[in-house]
């Protein structure tokens, strides 16, 4: 089929490209032509006049949850793909904290066959040690060559500094990096960060200690062992400190930041509820601050949603007895352009490189390009479109988002890849 | 006059106008309860349910008396928190007992804000009797009760509140209540059991019980949890004891008559000596007395609210 986007703004730092209202061809798949189409070849099967909208590289978000196997009631890899491709996401990495985990080869499969057919790219992300215990390796060489993107034992960091040392120095045979939640653990088991709000609601406090001491750690053993450590949701000052400084040592770290991290404090805790339940718990003032110079600086590489899905069922309880973790794919894009594109803190160009091309690079993935006779890899976006977030429209299987109601401006109106598009909420063959 | 909140979650934000209108109402229950016939219709077919999440006899009898007092119908509904993992959620009991046309839901549980919970749940009239280690706004009404009744008066105070301040639902509900009502906070304890951030709240503290004693107009004496978790936040019973407990020997030392107050019930020899916890037969008893009022007070101004 024959496909036209006419009067598009098309962005793509790693080309440095930036066209102003051109038309993209694209025939049975493949960028066929980039710039003014003849009145000859403008005969198309769907021609989508993009007056006004940005078509850069797809966006990718290296820290989702998918909850199959084990909690397909919560989501499976369909409806989180099609949650991502809403969202603006043409690619995911998901992590093993499933049921079983992902540390066989068996399970990569398993995920990698159920999403083949989907738009959007799924790259699973393997248990660093078996049932993710924190005991024995999982059987890393398997798991690289069944096609995994990184391992992590998220929900917790490795376990000790004796099988981290040993991950990182077997990963570097394949240039693979450690995701590491960063929680010391016999700190952790709270409900929320410890702050004034903490004593005035009366929730076990989580220290920004906690968090810290192993960012510390990781990359006090990524400096030792040479190894790849990309830290996970990263949310307290101190951590984005010492991610900076070791930045400027040249060690192998890169970090991601949720946007509930950068957009929301304990306060939206007030009320207890549920839906501001996380780990990391949502922080201070001073820690969103943090988290904003290091997105402007460079200090984080990446912004990702830490999506996890959870039942309705399992978040109206007692605030102390919920579940952590809210959805994010179909919100991610939205705040990013709202809170840091509009508020000036980011270019678009770095918008494109938080969501799009770093996360890819810290995972060895090729970024897409636009390019004649490539495969077309784009999220659509509308960077003025004002919206108000509702979780009855969500893709996803779950509802547990802290958003609902909330006014943003800017998002993504569509999503093409793998011979795919997603447009107006229904999917085309290209 | 009505309170302005028709649910009791905590004292953090009421007003000085709904803490005096309570105590003053209290007032009116307390001589109620020295009558011969100590019975009120006032909640005369009024249902309230006493739900009880955690174990907790005094409270429970003491709301239950005073539900009985004010003629109201009261049930009561326990759960053993063993049993909550693999039974109903709270949000399916609660409906359960709202389809029984319940006017008043008491309740006692072991995590923070379920009274708040059970307010977005459920459409009775909620009166928090202690979550977590959060709030416990009628203990920390019938302290200011007891405290008033003894001194005369809250404002200008100065009232130090003693112990494993970073644990207690007692404490916080006090602080606020207290600082309300005018009075000046303060806290002491080893600095473990001293929330983090607790100054933000306006109250000083104190590491050292001597000069906690000589500051204070009244001290109001926290229990100390001695199960191996709570054992954690200091080295030992008897460090604690020699250090912060309140002796007789410190007080006459301090040349001041100073009003002491407990929740109840006491670990002698602990958190307060056994010669002064003798002296205080007195004070405890009428604090179980007065609770009870405290308790009536708030039934009655929340019951006839609507
Ligand atoms: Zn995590």
């Amino acid at each position: 089929m024959k496909l036209i986007l006419k009067n598009a703004n098309l962005i793509n730092p790693v080309q440095n490209l930036d066209l102003k209202g051109v038309a993209l061809l694209i025939e049975d798949g493949i960028i066929k032509k980039i710039g003014d189409i003849s009145v000859k070849e403008s005969n198309s099967d769907r021609t989508l006049d993009l007056s006004g909208k940005y078509i850069v590289p797809g966006f990718f978000d290296m820290h989702v949850h998918l909850r199959e196997p084990g909690r397909e009631d919560e989501e499976t890899i369909i409806s989180g793909c099609d949650s991502a491709a809403n969202g603006g996401f043409t690619g995911i990495a998901c992590m093993p904290n499933t049921e079983p985990a992902i540390d066989s080869a068996e399970v990569v499969q398993f995920i990698k066959k159920k999403a083949a057919s989907h738009l959007v790219d799924v790259h699973p992300i393997a248990a660093v040690t078996v049932e993710r215990k924190g005991e024995v390796l999982s059987p890393m060489a398997e798991l690289v060559e069944a096609g995994v993107a990184a391992f992590s034992d998220d929900g917790t960091a490795v376990k000790s500094a004796s099988i981290l040392r040993k991950a990182l120095e077997y990963l570097k045979m394949y240039n693979l990096p450690i995701i590491e939640h960063c929680e010391d653990e016999s700190l952790a088991g709270g409900a929320m960060n410890e702050s004034i709000n903490s004593t005035l609601l009366g929730l076990p406090p989580i220290p920004s200690v906690a968090e810290d001491l192993i960012v510390m750690r990781d990359i006090l053993m990524a400096e030792y062992t040479g190894g790849k450590v990309h830290i996970a949701h990263i949310s307290t000052k101190q951590a984005v400190e010492m991610v900076r400084e070791a930045k400027k040592k040249k060690l192998n770290i890169t970090a991601e930041v949720t946007p509930h991290h950068f957009s929301l404090t304990d306060d939206a805790i007030k009320t207890y509820d549920t839906n501001s339940k996380m780990n990391p718990p949502l922080r201070t003032k001073d820690d969103v601050e943090a988290m904003i110079d290091g997105l402007k600086d460079g200090t984080i590489d990446c912004i990702a949603s830490d999506h996890a899905p959870h039942s309705p069922e399992e978040k109206e309880v007692e605030f102390e007895y919920a579940p952590n973790g809210i959805i994010g794919l179909e919100t991610q894009t939205g705040l990013v352009l709202s809170e840091l594109y509009h508020k000036k803190i980011l270019s678009l160009e770095q918008v494109i490189e938080k969501l799009a091309i770093n996360p890819r690079k810290i995972l060895n993935l090729s970024v897409p390009l636009f390019e004649i006779g490539e495969k077309p890899n784009f999220s659509i976006i509308d960077l003025d479109e004002i919206w108000t977030v509702d979780i009855n429209k969500f893709k996803s299987k779950s509802r547990n988002s802290p958003f609902h109601n909330r006014l943003l401006t800017g998002r993504a109106i569509g999503v093409i890849n793998n011979g795919k598009m997603f447009y107006n909420g229904e999917y085309l063959n290209l | 006059m009505p309170l302005l909140s028709r649910h009791l979650l905590g004292l953090y934000g009421v007003p000085k106008e709904d803490i005096q209108l309570i105590l003053d109402t209290a007032i009116t229950f307390r001589e109620v309860l020295d009558r011969p016939i100590k019975k009120v219709p006032t909640l005369q077919g009024k249902t309230v349910v006493n739900l009880f999440y955690e174990n907790s006899t005094r409270t429970r009898i003491s709301f239950e008396l005073a539900e009985k007092r004010l003629s109201a119908d009261s049930i009561n509904f326990s759960v053993s928190t063993s049993s909550v993992s693999k039974g109903e959620t709270l949000k399916d009991t609660i409906r359960n007992i709202e389809a029984m046309k319940v006017d008043m839901v008491v309740v006692r549980h072991s995590a923070a804000g379920t009274p708040q919970f059970l307010t977005k749940v459920c459409s009775a009239n909620i009166i928090n009797a202690g979550d977590g280690i959060h709030e416990h706004p009628t203990q920390a009404l019938l302290d200011m009760y007891s405290i008033r009744e003894k001194l005369g008066k809250l404002e200008g105070l100065k009232v130090c509140i003693v112990g494993d301040v970073a644990h207690s639902r007692v404490a916080l509900s006090n602080i606020y209540g207290l600082k309300t009502m005018g009075a000046k906070v303060s806290v002491c304890g080893p600095s473990t059991m001293i929330p983090k951030y607790i100054e933000d709240l306006g109250v000083d503290v104190i590491y050292n019980i001597d000069e906690a004693i000589q500051e204070n107009d009244v001290l109001n004496v926290l229990r100390i949890q001695l199960e191996r978790k709570a054992r954690e936040y200091f080295p030992s019973v008897r460090e604690y004891a020699n250090y912060f407990g309140i002796t007789n020997e410190r007080l006459e030392k301090s040349g001041k008559d100073i009003l002491i107050l407990h929740p109840g019930p006491i670990n002698r020899g602990v958190e307060i000596s056994s010669d002064v916890a003798d002296g205080m037969n007195q004070i405890i008893l009428r604090q179980v007395t007065n609770g009870v009022a405290v308790r009536m007070a708030v039934l009655y101004l929340l019951g006839t609210l609507n």
